[in-house]
């Protein structure tokens, strides 16, 4: 007998109580929120939740979004900025960096000497401040958001679910997704938090709320 | 499938000599009740938060008991939906066969070393040492983890394995140890968190710019989808699971979840738990491989090791819900005080030890159910409801059961058991004992207190004093003051009946 059918007839024998007539797909709970941790101000709760997670959140209309990136690339010094694929033109602002894009794809060295990206997400989630990339047309490859020092999203305010069960009903199982909540951070020394370990020290978020 | 030897170290010494050793480190003592502390104030403060808190740890429960009842046909759910997803599953029934199936996998990839996201399944199978015996290299990438893994240690806590160092200890691992294994600590380290995450940012970066293999555990991974998902907050994880080309994940079978809406209660009970944030930096979620994004072949190893064993014990089997987020650690009494390396085992504190002495066989582990005080604190915050005391209630039967089997003479402890149920079946007997007891104490007394008792007490009677019974008992004071009267209470009139 190989390991799968030993391990599977041990799981068996270890659940011979279990009557038969008990259905293993019946799932005995309905999903979903049944209580509103949101309240009825999704997107300043999002910005607040987000910042205290030590994000930098600016809230703008859509004629400003461009300069508000341009603002968070202009903080940090960037000298070189990754746009990816199927990112708004007119989002990437003009300055004194110089644009990479991932056509064909960078190489992880390349990447690791970026600045920053700029990327749109997939939605976000307002009790928790996290935005959900599901690495589509302006959200580019995985590593894109991972190995330059700063992350810049453009979120829109209607991509903002109140809470996780309902952006995750939003995501699509079958693309690889990353939930981002703040920057990269550890509390494993002394359980103090530092900001900034292995992925981007920064992570910049711009609200865009329009008429 | 279960054996004494599938949950590294287990064991040496047995729980209350290793406790001891804690016990008399003021400076451990210090670390942990600070830390300790801080973590519990943080859960209790977001877990406010959610008004329907208790509802969600209802339902985890329900679908964690459900999913276990039905682990065969979840678990081959999962298989299809990963392998339709281009990724290949394999089944281990124990340490052995899982080290040998990772081993083999890095090998035929031709590399000799692989980089590491934190993981309690990988740590129970003793999987770095058993590459490290076939040649291969495995890097602990998760900060706390890098410290140990430097400082020649073993984790103490689920989740924040290196709780029991100090920033200053670290720093002179930092010094003493980086160099060795690749990119030295900078001059002039100081001992801030800051810098000293800086130092491990620059030790492991290049190592994850050329890793070709990663190996990881799971938290979660569904059924329906073949989703797999690994929560994390400095981006290590990220690193490992998207920069290699080869990604191998071992997930002990109990982590199944039937499907992806599942994780949106999971996903609100794992981070307030464990790190008391309101949801971590970083939560990956992968189904099989994607073209032109991350890894090209994945490999999920389901780890038994003991699991089924666990499955079949209708108590225990409830310690399988447990998704590791190390709650139950940070309320321990017994935790707080002896630091997780007192349990010998991985899984330390209350969670550990109900896990590890049924993963290996309770008479293996016999110490382990009593390293507690049944105070229940690790029920109230187990966001899956497990209920730990109840399990140790019933592990600690077991352990005398194995111990009454194993042993040719009765144990001092069963004799007094013996005794004390043969005194306590009959009023009669039960009387002259408390007379002598009453009369006798007085004797050997001091103030009212009994100090230093002989024999087989005298281990309890070593850190407290034992109050001096009172000089009549309940029942002869009710027999002196209720005098019968003609027709009064039946129960009077037959205990003295009796006497």
């Amino acid at each position: 007998m190989n390991d799968r059918d030993s391990v599977l007839s041990a799981i068996r024998g270890a659940l011979s109580g279990v009557p038969g007539s008990e259905s293993p797909d019946a799932s005995p709970l309905s999903h979903g929120r049944r209580v509103d941790h949101a309240g009825p101000d999704v997107v300043g709760l999002f910005a607040r939740r987000a910042a205290e997670y030590r994000a930098t959140v600016v809230r703008v209309p859509s004629a400003g979004a461009a300069a508000a990136v341009a603002r968070a690339l202009a903080r940090t010094g960037t000298r070189s900025l990754v746009v990816p694929p199927g990112f708004p033109e007119d989002l990437v602002p003009a300055g004194p960096w110089s644009l990479l894009a991932d056509v064909p794809p960078l190489t992880v060295g390349q990447l690791d000497a970026a600045d920053a990206v700029v990327t749109t997400v997939a939605t976000a989630v307002a009790v928790t401040g996290t935005v959900a990339l599901d690495h589509g047309p302006g959200q580019g490859r995985r590593v894109l958001t991972l190995l330059p020092d700063q992350h810049i999203c453009v979120v829109r305010a209607d991509q903002i679910a109140p809470d996780v069960p309902e952006a995750l009903r939003l995501l699509d199982p079958n693309r690889p997704l990353t939930l981002v909540s703040g920057p990269s951070a550890t509390s494993d020394i002394e359980l103090d938090r530092v900001e900034g370990v292995h992925g981007p020290r920064t992570l910049d978020i711009v609200v865009v709320e329009d008429a | 499938m279960s054996g004494a030897d599938n949950v590294v170290w287990l064991g040496t010494p047995a729980f209350p000599e290793a406790a001891r050793t804690a016990l008399a480190d003021p400076q451990l003592r210090a670390n942990l009740r600070r830390a300790t502390a801080t973590i519990r104030d943080r859960r209790l403060a977001v877990a406010a938060e959610l008004e329907d808190w208790e509802e969600l740890r209802e339902t985890a429960a329900t679908i964690k008991r459900h999913t276990l009842r039905h682990l065969d046909h979840h678990l081959l759910r999962l298989e299809k939906a990963v392998t339709a997803a281009g990724g290949v599953v394999h089944w281990a029934a124990d340490a052995a066969e899982a080290n040998r199936i990772v081993t083999c996998l890095v090998k035929a990839t031709g590399e000799s070393e692989v980089v590491k996201v934190k993981s309690m399944a990988t740590q129970e199978i003793g999987l770095n040492e058993a590459l490290a015996d076939a040649g291969i290299r495995a890097y602990e990438t998760d900060l706390a983890e890098l410290i140990v893994q430097l400082g020649g240690d073993r984790p103490s806590h689920i989740l924040v394995p290196a709780i029991h160092r100090n920033r200053s200890e670290i720093r002179e691992i930092f010094r003493r140890e980086m160099g060795e294994w690749g990119a030295p600590a900078p001059e002039g380290l100081t001992t801030e968190p800051r810098d000293l995450a800086e130092a491990a940012r620059l030790h492991l970066r290049e190592k994850f710019l050329r890793a070709k293999v990663a190996v990881s555990g799971a938290n979660f991974a569904t059924a329906d989808t073949g989703t797999v998902v690994v929560v994390e907050s400095e981006g290590n994880g990220r690193m490992c699971l998207t920069l290699p080309e080869t990604l191998i994940t071992v997930m002990g079978i109990e982590k199944v979840l039937p499907s992806f809406a599942d994780l949106d209660v999971f996903l609100q009970l794992l981070p307030r738990s464990s790190t008391g944030e309101r949801m971590n930096p970083y939560t990956s979620l992968w189904t099989g491989i994607t073209d032109g994004d991350g890894p090209r072949n994945f490999h999920l190893v389901l780890l038994d090791n003991g699991r089924t064993a666990t499955l079949a014990d209708e108590v225990g089997r409830q310690a399988l819900a447990c998704i590791r987020c190390s709650a139950c650690l940070n309320v321990c009494p017994v935790y707080e005080r002896t630091g997780g390396h007192a349990y010998g085992s991985v899984y330390p504190g209350p969670i550990g030890a109900v896990l590890t002495p049924q993963l290996v066989g309770v008479e293996n582990a016999a110490s382990l159910p009593f390293a507690s005080t049944l105070c229940g604190a690790c029920y109230d915050a187990c966001p899956v409801k497990i209920n730990i005391p109840e399990v140790l209630v019933h592990l600690r039967a077991e352990a005398v059961e194995a111990e009454r089997r194993d042993r040719l003479l009765p144990t001092s402890e069963a004799i007094v058991m013996k005794a004390a149920a043969a005194v306590l079946n009959s009023p009669r007997r039960l009387a002259a004992v408390q007379r002598l007891a009453a009369f006798g104490s007085r004797l050997v007394a001091r103030d009212g207190r009994i100090g230093a008792l002989p024999g087989p007490f005298a281990r309890w009677s070593a850190t407290r004093d034992t109050p001096v019974p009172a000089r009549e008992s309940l029942r002869a004071w009710w027999l002196r003051t209720r005098t019968p009267t003609n027709g009064d209470s039946r129960t009077t009139a037959e205990g003295k009946g009796r006497r």
